[in-house]
């Protein structure tokens, strides 16, 4: 077990440097210099030369990559062209708030897709599991960004009860956890929370009345266990994937909400990675991608391990 | 039970024709995949015709008529923000949103089985540098992936459609890659070696009769995914650029309206879902129908 674990520890190693190789590389498919971007276009020879060899443009493309990756495994992820400051205080601040959002989204949207899940598994092929069947493809092909305008529209513009936009007075720097703050992180994470709960709804349901047909459980009934004993046995066998779809859904969420956090304007990484995108910010684009793909491919690690440590007989190379 | 009573088992009665036969007489059969058929190919339909159709120019705007609600007279679903028809502009942003949504699977279709079957079929080093490859772009969340690739292109349509399809690669070559080993290592195959056919015969007659199959089914379950991603990316600004009309795009520039007028704000929106609903229950139809064991 501790073999495999290290060796699972040891594949990381490549993947976060070719994440990091594809992350650094975004900027050369670009069509335009990342320093135009800022420059007047009036200025002199002797300046852009100035400007390249601060952000050190100046030097071969592998010197630049080794330059950035020794950089950024020390937590430096260089300065945003377009506001001057480090790029790692920019991200702080938008991963703290993508957290909040990704954490009521989680909450509720976990919590529904097991209840749906088990609820549908329990009454496979009846009327209950058609709907919540039905309800998660509806779930799994409604364009999100899409349903958050329309809760908008129907909880801001006509009930008038929850704010449209923002994170509250204070701002983006400022949450905290009171009723003034947490109105604002409803729509947003109900919002983002659909996609995730219907598939973790879908994945829950088949795994449930898949175990739930399987022999040892008619021999468990058989013997006289009670409802509530089986429903262990079920919990058990299902826990290994309910939590790996889980953990990938987490990954794709923080990875996914640039759209959420663009039609709710909330100060996030996805907010903050539209920003970069459209003012050709390249180094906060590729420290922000950086974050988001590691942060994804340590999720996908502990996935695994969890899952290896709940059943053995899952191993993977 | 013994492997070869196994195979026997599983192993289609009647020969490919037939197969291909009752699948199709059970997709028939299924009134939720034809009805969602229908639909898809009545939007093609109105896609390729749009000019005939549409009641009026999507790019014609006017000042006076901003924002019209649902069933004003000559704006029968409204107007948007600069005064042009909406349902001109759903009409002919059919046009764009689809061929967004559907090129990008097919594209990816094509390459990823290429990449799949080729690594599955050559094993060995091969097979891990095509693999390990897609690892590193599995590594990224698919939505994170589009934005990225398309935001450092640039905004475009062609620039959207090939970053979809490289977000869309990694995940065909791997249901083709693991489909391709299973079949490689069957006697049949092993058969068609010793008695003299070369890799070619054996790819085109064996494994690609049996990998596309899956491969297609797994694709089909993508072009939901496709159509809401390609359309966010038109809506974040980095697929169409105005004043073309494409779903995506229309719901952006009508977000300003939701307090003016939120219904035809959120009409866009809707055909996106439409579409996509119907592809994920005709994905649904084609797996069951393709399902021999049922």
């Amino acid at each position: 077990m501790l073999a495999y674990l290290f060796r699972r520890l040891l594949y990381v190693i490549p993947i976060a440097l070719a994440v990091s190789a594809v992350c650094f590389s975004l900027v050369y498919l670009g069509p335009v210099d990342p320093l135009m971007a800022v420059l007047p276009p009036d200025a002199s020879l002797e300046l852009i030369e100035q400007l390249k060899a601060a952000y050190g443009f100046d030097k071969p493309i592998p010197v630049q990559f080794a330059k950035w990756v020794a950089r950024a495994a020390q937590g430096d992820l260089g300065t945003s062209i377009a506001t001057g400051r480090p790029v790692n205080s920019e991200l702080a601040r938008a991963i703290s708030n993508t957290f909040v959002l990704a954490f009521f989204a989680c909450t509720f949207g976990f919590t529904l897709g097991l209840a749906l899940g088990f609820v549908a598994g329990y009454f496979n092929g009846t009327w209950i599991d058609k709907l919540v069947t039905s309800f998660a493809v509806a779930g799994v092909s409604v364009p999100h960004y899409w349903l958050g305008m329309v809760l908008v529209i129907i909880f801001s513009v006509f009930l008038n009860w929850l704010p449209a936009t923002g994170m509250g007075t204070g701002g983006s720097g400022d949450w905290a956890w009171d009723w003034e703050h947490i109105r604002f992180v409803i729509l947003p994470a109900v919002t983002l929370s659909v996609i995730p709960t219907a598939i973790i709804t879908r994945t829950v349901r088949a795994l449930v009345a898949d175990i739930l047909s399987r022999e040892f459980v008619s021999a468990l009934v058989a013997k006289g266990l009670s409802e509530a004993g089986v429903f262990w046995h079920v919990v058990k066998n299902a826990a290994p994937t309910a939590l790996a779809v889980m953990g990938i859904q987490l990954g794709y969420l923080l990875g996914g909400s640039i759209l959420v956090e663009t039609v709710f304007t909330w100060p996030g990484t996805g907010f903050l990675l539209s920003i970069a995108i459209f003012q050709r910010d390249l180094p906060l684009l590729q420290g922000t991608i950086l974050f988001l793909a590691l942060f994804f491919v340590f999720l996908n690690l502990l996935v695994d391990v969890v899952q290896t440590l709940l059943d053995p007989r899952i191993r993977r190379t | 039970m013994s492997a070869v009573a196994a195979d026997i088992q599983s192993a289609p009665a009647a020969p490919a024709q037939g197969y291909w036969r009752a699948v199709a007489s059970r997709l028939l059969r299924d009134k939720v995949t034809v009805v969602c058929a229908l639909v898809i190919l009545g939007l093609i339909l109105m896609a390729v015709f749009a000019p005939w159709i549409a009641p009026d120019d999507p790019l014609k705007s006017s000042i006076f008529k901003r924002l019209q609600p649902i069933g004003t007279q000559g704006y029968p679903l409204g107007s948007d923000e600069l005064g042009r028809d909406m349902l001109s502009r759903l009409i002919f942003g059919a046009r764009l949103s689809l061929v967004m949504g559907i090129v990008p699977v097919l594209c990816a279709l094509g390459i990823g089985s290429l990449l799949g079957i080729t690594a599955g079929f050559m094993g060995g080093r091969t097979n891990t540098a095509i693999m390990r490859t897609i690892d590193v772009f599995y590594a990224f969340p698919s939505v994170l992936l589009a934005v990225a690739i398309s935001g450092a292109l640039g905004a475009g349509v062609l620039n959207a459609i090939l970053s979809l399809t490289i977000v869309f690669i990694p995940p065909i070559a791997r249901v083709a890659e693991s489909v391709t080993t299973q079949v490689r290592s069957l006697d049949y195959v092993e058969a068609a070696r010793a008695s003299g056919a070369g890799s070619f015969a054996i790819i085109r007659v064996h494994i690609l009769g049996n990998v596309m199959g899956p491969v297609f089914v797994y694709a089909t379950s993508l072009l939901s995914v496709c159509m809401i991603l390609a359309a966010g990316l038109s809506f974040l600004g980095l697929g169409t650029k105005p004043p073309l009309p494409e779903w995506g795009l229309m719901l952006n520039t009508l977000r300003t309206a939701i307090f003016q007028n939120p219904w035809v704000a959120a009409l866009p929106g809707l055909m996106i879902f439409l579409v996509s609903f119907c592809f994920n229950l005709m994905s649904d139809g084609v797996r069951a129908a393709m399902d021999v064991t049922r």
